[in-house]
């Protein structure tokens, strides 16, 4: 029988009034390529996305109402919970508002070690980030490799603060406790080191066939819509637009570093990988200037209406065990007042608006997320392309649960 | 102190948007400029669009609750300029029930934004195109951002063996919860004296005989002047 008539047979017309519906897809919350807990409501035309919503929720702890039923110090531990891939970056945002509405300032060792520490947390992050971003679109070696250098990016907070991941570590006016001898040379080999492991890893990715072809021209995002939908950081840079906390606004010491900020020139998938592999390049450069340039001192304020005294002093003084004990249990009050500050964390722009009406509590703690905006534009870029594609443009997101539900 | 560049953009501000902006202040540096609720659409516009403000992004959008004003909830608009390397926060002040316009039509950003201020405070943003609740369950009742909503929440769930499947149920707590009051008498009862603690700034029977003192001072003042 020819084609045409087959296709003219009665069972098969379909009439004037027949609709056909998108075919709507749940992708997660229990996918591999879904980061964490993502569940996605995806819209699809044949295998093309025609809308993507995303619920998400599932993670949430109420972390910005419990912060307010908390001293200042006891709420600290919540912000290494957001984002538990790098949680120093988070702290520090967090010590520096109450810093700023307290008025006081860090030594310089302790400043220097924040840096320090801030920057190992970017290369953890975006280790993270590119290695399950591969292992999303189909390489497992980096996954493999990466982790193994994650883990010893893990032991150095271990040694200065007993924990792997919550670290508790940065304290309003300084950081918990000075870093242990040897700590020093031994962050400095891995400095010397790592470099090797990224040139592997980008020989591996880089100049991937595969890998270009699942990341380059998807996703792309204009520089106009990248300040529309609220972006920061690389995923900012990777539209081209040069816009850095640590340069343009810097705090603690990274005035004094030398380090450049990479810029993607196509804002497409494979532009913030790019970007954010360059950025750990740097952020060894800063480390290793750190690690040259720090001072001897004190690595946390000497005002012990906010800082704890040094144990051996409350030996003797019973001012220092005054202040220990007042410390403890009542904390310290932050005169009344409101803040919003922002540090460069290394999934984009992390701020903290602060407001304190002179108790030992905050009074509203908001938390502004990098990744909350940035997934809340995954509809946008992800439409018009194919499934697989949704799974490239989430790699490329870097999003965390912990920050996103809060 | 804020710097000069920042006093004149204030300044600048409240003469442009003159109808809209009730006024200014410096917090900590910070500019914070308060505007009536219904004109924010307005204002974010003008911030955006103008060549000398430039606030291209909307950082943050967050509700604060005070429960003790008439106006219980301030609206507060986080915006940066990259260009200007600058950064404002514009302020409205909300009744429980106001609604306030969405300002989706500037900032595409704020869509979420609003729609976790409207779940966790429950102010209504009109016009945003898809105010459901973000964070919380499907079904939740309350805003629990609330002042007045409790930390345990209401509600509880667990698994339910029988019926295979979660179910909610009304919180049972097996102690009570443990709000312990570290605010230090010693700092919270300066007004207040206990005969002979001697811990208060005005000793106790001496406050009439103080302020008599004041009253005497300040006529002094008053005959030389």
């Amino acid at each position: 029988m020819p084609l045409k008539d087959r296709i003219d047979t009665p069972d098969v017309v379909i009439g004037e009034e027949t609709q056909i519906k998108p075919f709507t897809m749940n992708f997660g919350p229990q996918h591999p390529a879904a980061h964490g807990v993502l569940r996605l409501v995806l819209e699809m035309e044949g295998e093309i996305v025609e809308r993507a919503d995303p619920h998400i929720g599932l993670l949430h702890r109420g972390t910005e109402k419990l912060i307010e039923y908390k001293t200042y110090m006891q709420a600290l531990p919540y912000f290494d919970r957001l984002d538990y891939v790098c949680p120093m970056n988070q702290e520090h945002v967090f010590a520096m508002a109450i810093e700023k509405l307290l008025g006081i300032t860090v030594p310089r060792r302790g400043q220097y070690i924040r840096v320090l520490f801030c920057e190992l947390g970017r290369v953890l992050s975006h280790i993270l980030n590119i290695t399950t971003f591969a292992l999303d679109v189909g390489a497992i070696t980096p996954a493999l490799w990466g982790f193994e250098e994650r883990e010893k990016g893990m032991e150095f907070y271990e040694r200065i603060c007993g924990a792997r991941l919550h670290a508790n570590y940065f304290r309003p006016g300084g950081v918990a406790q000075d870093m242990p001898a040897g700590l020093a040379e031994d962050m400095m080999d891995w400095c010397d080191n790592f470099p090797k492991f990224l040139t592997d890893l980008e020989s591996l990715l880089t100049e991937n066939r595969i890998f270009k072809q699942r990341t380059v021209d998807i996703g792309v995002v204009s520089p106009e819509d990248a300040q529309d939908w609220g972006f920061t950081g690389a995923m900012l840079r990777g539209s081209g637009i040069a816009w850095d906390l640590r340069k343009s606004q810097p705090y603690e010491v990274y005035d004094e570093l030398d380090f450049d900020i990479p810029i993607g020139k196509t804002g497409d998938c494979y532009a913030r990988y790019l970007v954010r592999m360059e950025e750990m390049y740097q952020s060894i450069h800063i480390m290793k200037q750190c690690l040259e340039k720090m001072p001897d001192g004190y690595v946390r304020s000497n005002d012990y209406k906010v800082t704890p005294p040094p144990r051996a002093e409350m030996k003797s003084s019973m001012e220092a065990l005054i202040h220990h004990f007042k410390l403890y249990t009542e904390g310290f009050h932050v005169p009344a007042g409101e803040t919003y500050t922002a540090v460069e964390a290394p999934k984009g722009e992390f701020g903290v608006y602060l407001v304190s009406d002179g108790t030992n509590k905050p009074y509203r703690c908001r938390i502004r997320a990098p990744g909350f905006p940035h997934l809340q534009a995954l509809d946008f870029m992800s439409r018009g392309h194919q499934l697989a594609d949704t799974v490239s443009i989430i790699g490329s997101l870097d999003i965390v649960f912990g920050e996103i539900d809060r | 102190m804020p710097d000069d560049s920042l006093k004149d953009l204030a300044d600048y501000i409240s003469e442009k948007m003159e109808k809209h902006v009730i006024g200014y202040v410096f917090e900590k540096d910070e500019l914070v400029v308060q505007v009536k609720p219904d004109d924010i659409a307005a204002v974010l516009q003008f911030l955006r669009d103008d060549r000398e403000c430039e606030y291209t992004t909307l950082i943050d959008l967050c509700g604060v609750d005070y429960p003790e004003r008439p106006e219980r909830f301030d609206v507060v608009y986080c915006l940066l300029s990259m260009r200007q390397n600058s950064r404002v926060r514009i302020k409205i002040a909300v009744e429980e029930d106001q609604i306030v316009p969405t300002v989706t039509g500037v900032f595409s950003v704020a869509g979420w934004l609003e729609r976790e201020t409207w779940d966790m405070y429950g102010i209504l943003f009109a016009g945003n195109p898809d105010l459901r609740r973000i964070l919380t369950d499907y079904g939740f009742e309350g805003h629990p951002q609330r002042k007045d909503f409790p930390l345990t929440g209401y509600v509880e769930l667990r698994y339910d063996e029988e019926q295979k499947r979660v179910v909610y149920e009304p919180v049972t707590l097996t102690q009570d919860y443990r709000s312990f009051d570290y605010l230090s008498p010693w700092e919270g009862m300066t007004d207040m004296q206990n005969a002979g603690d001697g811990k208060g700034s005005v000793p106790f029977g001496w406050k009439g005989i103080i302020d008599d003192a004041k009253d005497t001072e300040g006529q002094d003042n008053a005959s030389e002047g």
